[in-house]
């Protein structure tokens, strides 16, 4: 209720309409008289997926930044939902997350950040650079979420998945995968360590879309064996201090942490 | 000031961003770089590239790399001009983005693995395996493919745009070099799409560079 709608009143009148107000949200007998609710889901943006999902935090993090209203509507992976036919006519590839927008249907986390940014350029941080129309910082964050999407992922994605997931599916974690896998990524650490010693975030001196990409996979990497690779970096350490700490990332971190029993 | 292309004009990377230049009527120049002598590991080009990997284009003062982004930042740069590779309203630039993120993370991988296994100047033995992987992994994605492109001319809708150009010159290698035809062949709708994009005046200029 707006009370901002009450001030300056008389307070005999304030007591009187509040009161008033409150009788038809009590009154079973009033509700009946209430027209229904206008049907408001299909205005609403909705986000099938799961707050731990990596994929679907990567677009949470991207609606916190910019203060869009989604509606999480889950996904239960464990009954394979997400194959289903029913999933499947929205995203066939059979992955969550998927955005409905309207008649508009869009998966691949990434596409939907760069959608959302786009539509709700003038609310929220911005995270494509849109506001200011420099098509070259626009073009920087194009570049480093490229790098994240053909670099960074690729090299930690298969150490993430032998430590975390493969135990999961009764697999023993292999060994040389995650060796092999962790010098290449060390050497694209060590890119990232040169280009943060030049500027505090990855496309400038200020945080975008492209720093957003890499916290859901990064987190899990600092709760891995090897979190030193980040901690031993200190222009990366840093980084990865300052995006953590971001109210939105913080409310991010909360949803992929499970819950304490 | 013409847009400098640092690459082999013949690796893939570097010719989704030539076909890009030419749809955008952009004048660009090659500056050919030996992969197999590994010019792209000397330290003026990871200078430019810290990864060490090609396509990188100066343009005067500026440096980009990373194919998709210097599409995407010629295509929005250049959005009055030539093709539009983007789409027009929001919906549609969303599809774009969701056709192109699919073909980054879907379909590249794949392909390009089976890209380097018979890669005819790497003379690596083949490693079956590999292959047999990424070809089952290549057709769940063109069965997907399929799908889409019965409903649609294009992979974003009626017109075509960067998500379809990408796929270019990977599936090139994949119907010649690799041998592997059958794929998009055996795929009715996708069987024409491929003859409709790789008929491109742009992708005919850029097999002949």
């Amino acid at each position: 209720m707006n009370l901002t709608l009450f001030k300056g009143g008389e307070p005999l009148v304030k007591r009187t309409i509040f009161f008033f107000l409150l009788s038809i949200c009590f009154s079973p007998v009033i509700y009946k008289l209430l027209p229904d609710p206008i049907h408001t889901s299909s205005m609403a943006l909705k986000l099938y997926g799961i707050p731990m999902s990596t994929c679907t935090a990567r677009v949470l993090a991207c609606t916190y930044e910019k203060n869009i209203e989604v509606q999480l509507v889950p996904v239960t992976l464990a009954a394979g939902e997400h194959k289903q036919p029913s999933f499947l006519a929205k995203n066939p590839f059979g992955v969550i997350p998927v955005l409905e927008d309207g008649d508009l249907t869009l998966f691949e986390s990434r596409a939907i950040t760069a959608y959302l940014s786009k539509k709700y350029k003038e609310q929220g941080e911005d995270l494509l650079r849109l506001k200011g129309g420099n098509l070259k910082e626009e073009a920087m964050v194009g570049l480093w979420l490229e790098v994240e999407s053909q670099q960074y992922s690729p090299a930690i994605t298969p150490i993430l998945y032998e430590h975390f997931f493969a135990p999961r599916r009764g697999k023993i974690p292999n060994q040389k995968v995650i060796e092999d896998g962790l010098v290449k990524f060390e050497k694209v650490l060590d890119v990232y360590e040169s280009r943060l010693s030049q500027s505090k975030y990855l496309a400038g001196d200020f945080y975008s879309l492209a720093d957003l990409h890499h916290l859901s996979f990064t987190l899990y990497l600092m709760r891995s064996p090897w979190a030193s690779l980040i901690s031993s970096r200190p222009h990366v350490n840093a980084w990865w201090e300052c995006i953590s700490s971001r109210p939105a990332s913080q409310k991010v971190i909360q949803g992929m942490t499970p819950a304490e029993k | 000031m013409v847009v400098k292309v640092i690459g082999p004009p013949n690796a893939s990377s570097c010719r989704k961003v030539l076909v890009c230049l030419m749809e955008k009527e952009v004048e660009f120049e090659i500056i050919p770089i030996d992969l197999f002598k590994g010019e792209q590991k000397s330290p003026e080009f990871l200078k430019l590239q810290p990864f060490g990997v090609v396509p990188v284009i100066q343009d005067g003062d500026y440096t980009l790399y990373e194919s998709r982004a210097i599409m995407r930042y010629y295509s929005e740069k250049y959005k009055s001009q030539g093709t539009d590779l983007l789409g027009k309203t929001l919906e549609e630039k969303g599809l774009v983005e969701q056709w192109l993120e699919t073909e980054g993370q879907n379909y590249h991988p794949p392909i390009f693995n089976l890209h380097l296994q018979f890669h005819h100047r790497l003379g690596l033995p083949i490693d079956d395996k590999i292959v047999k992987e990424s070809e089952e992994k290549l057709e769940k994605v063109l069965d997907i493919y399929e799908e889409r492109l019965s409903k649609s001319k294009y992979l974003a809708g009626e017109f075509f745009s960067l998500a379809d150009l990408s796929h270019i010159p990977l599936t090139h290698y994949l119907v010649t070099d690799i041998g592997k035809a059958y794929m998009i062949r055996n795929r009715k709708h996708v069987s024409v799409w491929w003859d409709d994009i790789t008929s491109r005046a742009s992708w005919k200029k850029v097999l002949q560079l």
